[in-house]
């Protein structure tokens, strides 16, 4: 017996030495519960903690970012950041730190990071199109020209990206799953497409229309895909008003049944079958929506606006189709983040330099955090989400 | 239009810096709304003749910067810095401002803003900071 004790002890011991001393780790990081946030005029990112409701670090050096977002690597260490002047910057949340830092574009608008987390894609306006990296070594793999300003660029399950172009209308899927890159492209999406949305299941991609009244949709289980008019003519008898902020799709509002979507040129979202694309009601908003954004549970949407009614929040009753809630958070609020189950909601007030934490259940503002000019909001959840 | 295609020099290794605290000043526009209001209404003739030049900036670089990019050189809407811009008419590029362009995203500012306003802001298109 005492033998056997002693020879486990060996073993342990010996198993042990070839591990890292855990001296050397100071303090293991837990990623889970992470985020960062655009910090749009200086460059940088706010690294904040969700369960603490703190920053804990600031990371600078990322170039222009006034119109950025990111994704996230699936172990959730990596934040690659998609910056409007064309950089690429991969930033490690556990060390706190650029890992690697590329200029890929002269003006770029988005990104995504394929299913498997081996590449990370990006939308350029200049030159149009998408370039795709390594996800390690950010060494490009794949230029795909488009001869257009691209956005609405998603990732899609099997290894491919989805995008459309504003100046052609036309939406391609790259598909990157073979030895060869195989470009599918589909014509007529509609004029001037401005942003896209996959659904969670990766199926269905939505384009919304500037140029006219509707969106497209794409069935992406389809063998081949064809363009699927959503709400044409949706603004029809109304007076058109001036669009002064590009509605945003990329934070989508699936309720279970429905979609919500914010309405170009006109006051209101839209409410959708997810099955049949169809209408199924409208809700007026106080102003012209920039992100309609679904609780993870699918019981409210709240719904910002663009400028110069952009200091306000409205909450809706998905059940009801009304609004339930209005306040003003302060001047600019540019973006919301729900924490994963929902409970929280995270919203970035740029022109008050701060990101306002409240509870989704009873409204109540929880905390502030000071940030400067905050843009996007990202918690390290969308890792683990199609789209996001 | 140039086609940069070049990768950068990484700037990787680059630390962060303290964790926020204290030290981090809160933008400076944080107060300025209520300062406004308050001289709003303590000169009115004055705020009618002189456009406020902080929040017509802070429009030009935040709202224009939309569509044009924080630093102007352009988004879904193109380059509007001066040597883009500098052959164009300030009459021709307060009209566009004020009224949009048919048929693009430009649109009508004139709901929002001044014919002051629209005249300072291309004049300030055309000359930069």
């Amino acid at each position: 017996m005492k033998a056997l004790t002693h020879g486990l002890l060996t073993s342990v011991f010996l198993t042990a030495a070839t591990l890292t001393p855990v001296g050397s780790m100071a303090e293991p990081t837990a990623t889970g519960d992470l985020g960062l946030v655009i910090e749009r005029a200086i460059g940088s990112v706010l690294l904040v903690d969700q369960s603490d409701r703190a920053a804990l670090a600031r990371i600078e050096g990322l170039g222009d970012l006034s119109h950025a977002s990111l994704v996230y690597s699936p172990d959730e260490r990596f934040a690659y950041v998609f910056g409007r002047d064309g950089g690429l910057t991969k930033v490690d949340i556990v060390k706190r730190e650029i890992a690697n830092r590329v200029v890929q574009a002269g003006n770029a608008i988005g990104g995504a990071i394929s299913d498997d987390g081996t590449l990370v894609a990006v939308s350029n306006y200049e030159p149009g199109g998408v370039r795709i990296f390594d996800s390690v070594t950010l060494e490009m793999v794949l230029d795909i020209p488009t001869d257009s300003k691209t956005i609405g660029l998603v990732d899609a399950p099997g290894r491919r990206f989805v995008f459309t172009m504003w100046d052609t209308g036309e939406t391609w899927i790259a598909d990157l799953s073979g030895d060869d890159p195989k470009i599918t492209k589909i014509k007529d999406m509609g004029e001037n497409p401005y942003d896209a949305l996959i659904t969670a299941n990766g199926r269905t991609y939505i384009t919304g229309l500037f140029g006219e009244d509707g969106l497209t949709a794409l069935d992406l289980w389809s063998d081949n895909p064809e363009p699927i008019r959503v709400l044409p003519g949706y603004g029809r008898g109304q007076q058109e008003m001036p669009v002064y902020k590009m509605p945003h799709l990329e934070g989508w509002a699936h309720t279970g049944d429905e979609f919500v979507l914010p309405a170009v040129g006109h006051h209101e979202i839209l409410w959708v079958d997810a099955k049949s694309l169809t209408e199924t009601g409208r809700t007026k908003t106080y102003g012209q929506p920039v992100f309609a954004m679904a609780r993870p549970d699918g019981r409210q949407v709240w719904v910002n606006f663009a400028h110069p009614l952009n200091d306000t929040i409205q909450v809706v009753d998905t059940v009801t189709k009304e609004i339930i809630h209005e306040f003003k958070p302060g001047p600019a609020v540019l973006h919301m983040e729900f924490t994963p189950r929902g409970h929280e909601v995270w919203i970035s007030v740029r022109d008050a330099g701060k990101v306002m934490i409240y509870d989704t259940h009873t409204f109540e503002k929880l905390h502030e955090i000071e940030a400067d000019s905050p843009s996007g909001i990202f918690f390290t959840a969308r890792a683990h989400r199609t789209g996001l | 239009m140039v086609n940069r295609r070049k990768n950068t020099p990484g700037t990787a290794g680059q630390r962060p810096t303290a964790p926020p605290g204290g030290r981090f000043t809160p933008p400076r526009g944080r107060s300025l709304p209520s300062v406004l209001m308050a001289m709003l209404i303590a000169t009115p003739a004055l705020a009618n003749d002189a456009p406020d030049l902080v929040e017509l900036k802070r429009l030009v670089h935040q709202d224009c910067g939309s569509c044009h990019g924080l630093t102007l050189k352009g988004g879904l809407g193109p380059d509007i810095r001066p040597q883009t811009i500098e052959h164009y008419d300030p009459d021709v590029l307060t009209g566009v401002i004020l009224d949009g362009i048919e048929g693009t995203a430009m649109p009508p500012w004139r709901p929002l803003i001044t014919e002051e306003e629209a005249i300072w802001i291309a004049d300030y298109l055309l000359k930069g900071e």
